[in-house]
């Protein structure tokens, strides 16, 4: 079926018309758009405007996205179908069509409200971390369109749409990581992520182009004639599998390549630690709670296609590949977050961590156990983001935790909410969102039937996580002062998003606990029962408990070495004195920058310099010879102009300007002349006739 | 010999004059009036074609004739205002004096 424009589209069957909150769902994305175009206008000083606009519109946006998920909430609740469409025909080339459109279902409607609340939260924080920047303005503009995009992403329907969605929140992460782009390190970090993230776009883009090949239509759900549903992937199931991978696992596997860069996997995840050269509100909404999680949300968003193939309780080939780069990933950045001195840093890389948590967590539970992971994540991950922006403030713009020490009694606020964002991340039992949806992720890993692997990768990452964030806190808040000028506490408008934030990392929990798995329901759809004995599965318990010891084994371990007075910036840290070489791969981030420069840097120079070559040699040389041609024809024809064309023509112009030398000289201007003249011209013509008439 | 013979030759005559006097004179005036002499031989000859012609009864000579009698008078008129009018401004009636004709 063709989608028609959105007025013929209301003219359909009952069944397929979107109810009105679909039909407006494309007002939370507009909305932060509009009013960063509204903001890129106006002038530098308008500082009020800038951040009342930008705050204004996401505020709007999210009420809407809060709407949008009540709506999805009652018409689960009623049991209908959850998911709603609403497509059109973009453009159309003979019968080839290009659709747009957005989906309304429980995936895209808790995002919404992810992403629309942590912005706002950001934005308001943003106000008072860049109260003393003078492009205020600017940075405004950029966090809007931002979100915008992001938003974009959210809700798209179409994978044209969410790729273009997608390189606009690449663009605005670019623009908003080089935001102090006088600093070069910070031009430097801008550029090598929109380069990184370029590379696995290109492969998205391969993934989509492919895909709109085989199926002919870029929308993922369309009554049944969408890419993700099941006569699209039929089509694509039964073409011959080529080395154990089907069509559906090949595109699926460039899909997840461009999610890689996106979420900083491994071997693409070097970005995101420099992207924290930005400032801090855009390390917390871009580069750890919002667009590092849109490749995790995109897997999710074309689970069908990963899944596709897979027999009952089975794996694909896809989602093995998700899963053992997650798995790798979140053991490799929290080795790394271990040995790192700048507070931002260790942040990155426990985001590089616990993104490859939630792809292990897609690969081997499913949407919602990666979901779930993924939003708990966005809250306390901005909350811890946040707090470290609000220490950095208060130490005067500095970042070496080694400089700092003793904070929780210069700042409290921020101490407290930030123990709450660490005891979330590390997993802490019960109290903690952190600890139901990584454990959500381990109980999934017990049951794969592919590998034991990932299992132990990610209790040995859930150790060091604990470990590496008990590490930060001795370093920063316990201890004694070991900076320059006395810390203060941040303002309010910076204090009060930490503890809006730190009570949805501690409660959010609630909605994915085994007794009551409520998103797990509401994003596959299905009725949830509240059952103690949700507990009772085997293993689960031994499970819960081994985190448990795993993670105050890590919290021990990192109160014992750094619990006291953590050493000075002068002397080596406790772990490099017991263990110097291992810690010295880690601190130099197990050298994947350096391998790079030596490899693929290295032979992008070499394959420049070729091609400087050839351009200079060969097509160069080629380019000149032609030019010698030509330029030696030219002197050939210059000369036979010169000497016969125009000798000839000289010499006729001299011929002719002496003949009418001569003749000229007839005409003398005396009347009597021409008048004798004539007579002698008539004397000679009436001669001529009586000659000619003579016998 | 018959007459229109000898009208012819006084007509020729005539025009001789008028052409040695309009080539050979240095006046204007003179030069006129030899113009005027060697008009008069023609029509002198038209006369002489048309008495004795093959239709003397039709008076078609006459008629150029008076033609070209008055045009020679308006032609006469314009040529010597033109005359006046060169003398004005040049002070001679001279034409070697007269060469600036040449474009």
């Amino acid at each position: 079926m063709i989608q028609e424009s959105l007025t013929q589209l209301s003219i359909q069957p009952p069944q397929s018309v979107a109810s009105p909150v679909a039909q407006m769902l494309w007002l939370i994305p507009a909305l932060p758009v509009v009013a960063s175009g509204v903001i890129a206008l106006l002038k530098q000083p308008r500082r009020r405007t800038a951040s009342s606009l930008a705050i204004g519109s996401l505020a709007l946006s999210s009420l809407l996205a809060l709407v949008a998920f009540a709506h999805v909430v009652t018409l689960w609740a009623h049991g209908d179908q959850t998911r709603e469409t609403v497509n059109f025909t973009w453009f159309r080339f003979a019968a080839t069509h290009v659709d747009l459109g957005w989906v309304l279902d429980p995936l895209s409607s808790v995002m919404l409200v992810m992403v629309t609340f942590v912005g706002l939260l950001i934005f308001i924080y943003s106000t008072g971390y860049m109260a003393h920047d003078e492009n205020f303005t600017r940075f405004f503009c950029f966090l809007s369109l931002f979100a915008g995009g992001m938003l974009g992403v959210v809700i798209a329907n179409s994978l044209l749409l969410l790729f273009m969605s997608w390189e606009i929140v690449g663009l605005t992460s670019y623009l908003l990581i080089g935001f102090w782009y006088q600093k070069p390190s910070a031009a430097a970090a801008a550029k090598k992520a929109f380069l990184t993230t370029r590379i696995g776009d290109v492969f998205f883009l391969l993934g989509i182009v492919w895909l709109f090949a085989q199926t002919g239509t870029l929308l993922l759900y369309n009554n049944g004639n969408g890419s993700m549903e099941p006569g699209a992937l039929a089509g694509l199931l039964a073409q011959p599998a080529q080395m154990g991978l089907t069509a559906a696992g090949a595109i699926g596997l460039l899909i997840f390549a461009g999610a890689a860069g996106k979420s900083g996997q491994f071997p693409l995840h070097v970005w995101l630690p420099d992207a924290m050269e930005g400032p801090t509100p855009v390390s917390a909404l871009i580069h750890a709670a919002t667009m590092v999680a849109a490749g995790v949300y995109l897997i999710a968003r074309v689970y069908p296609l990963m899944q596709a193939g897979a027999l009952a309780g089975g794996s694909t080939t896809a989602l093995s590949v998700v899963t053992w780069v997650g798995a790798f990933t979140a053991v490799f950045a929290a080795l790394i977050a271990v040995a790192q001195n700048d507070i931002k840093r260790i942040l990155a890389y426990s985001t590089v961590s616990q993104l490859g948590y939630m792809m292990a967590g897609l690969g081997m539970g499913g949407v919602a156990v990666g979901m779930f992971h993924l939003i708990t994540h966005a809250f306390f991950k901005a909350l811890l983001f946040m707090g470290a922006g609000s220490v950095i403030h208060g130490c005067h713009e500095e970042q070496d935790i080694r400089r700092m020490g003793g904070l929780r009694s210069d700042m409290p606020a921020t101490f407290l909410t930030y123990a709450i964002g660490m005891l979330a991340l590390c997993g802490f039992p019960l109290l903690f969102s952190g600890f139901w949806s990584k454990d959500g992720i381990l109980e999934s890993a017990q049951h794969w039937s592919v590998a034991r692997g990932p299992l132990y990768m990610l209790v040995f990452g859930a150790f060091l996580t604990a470990f590496y964030m008990t590490r930060q806190v001795g370093y920063v808040f316990l201890g004694t002062w070991r900076g320059h000028k006395p810390a203060h506490e941040s303002p309010a408008v910076m204090t009060v998003p930490l503890a809006v934030l730190a009570f949805f990392a501690m409660t959010l929990g609630l909605i994915g606990t085994p007794a009551w798995p409520w998103f797990r329901g509401f994003i596959e759809s299905r009725p949830v029962p509240f059952e103690w004995h949700g507990f009772l599965e085997p293993g689960l318990l031994a499970l819960m408990g081994t985190s448990t010891v795993v993670v105050f084994v890590g919290l021990g371990l990192g109160l014992w070495l750094y619990g006291g007075q953590a050493p000075s910036p002068e002397q080596p840290d406790i772990l490099e004195r017991a263990v110097p070489v291992p810690w010295a791969w880690f601190r130099d981030r197990l050298y994947v920058d350096e391998i790079y420069a030596v490899t693929v840097v290295a032979f992008y120079g070499w394959w420049a310099r070729v091609a400087d070559w050839l351009d200079r040699r060969v097509w160069g040389g080629a380019v000149a010879g032609v030019s010698w041609i030509f330029r030696g024809w030219a002197h050939f024809n210059r000369f036979l102009d010169m000497n016969w064309v125009d000798g000839s023509f000289d010499k006729g112009c001299e011929e002719l300007a002496s003949g009418g030398g001569l003749l000229s000289r007839a005409q003398n201007g005396r009347v009597q002349s021409y008048l004798r003249i004539l007579a002698l011209s008539v004397v000679v013509l009436v001669a001529i006739l009586i000659w000619s008439s003579l016998p | 010999m018959n007459p229109l013979t000898a009208y012819l030759l006084v007509a020729a005559l005539l025009f001789a004059i008028g052409l040695a006097g309009a080539l050979t004179r240095r006046n204007a005036i003179l030069v006129l009036i030899g113009i005027e002499l060697m008009l008069n031989a023609a029509n002198l000859n038209l006369i002489a074609f048309w008495r004795y012609g093959p239709h003397p009864e039709a008076l078609t000579g006459m008629m150029f004739a008076i033609f070209s009698i008055a045009v020679a008078a308006a032609e006469a008129a314009v040529g010597l205002g033109l005359v006046i009018s060169i003398h004005r401004h040049a002070k001679t009636t001279d034409l070697d004096a007269m060469n600036r004709m040449k474009g």
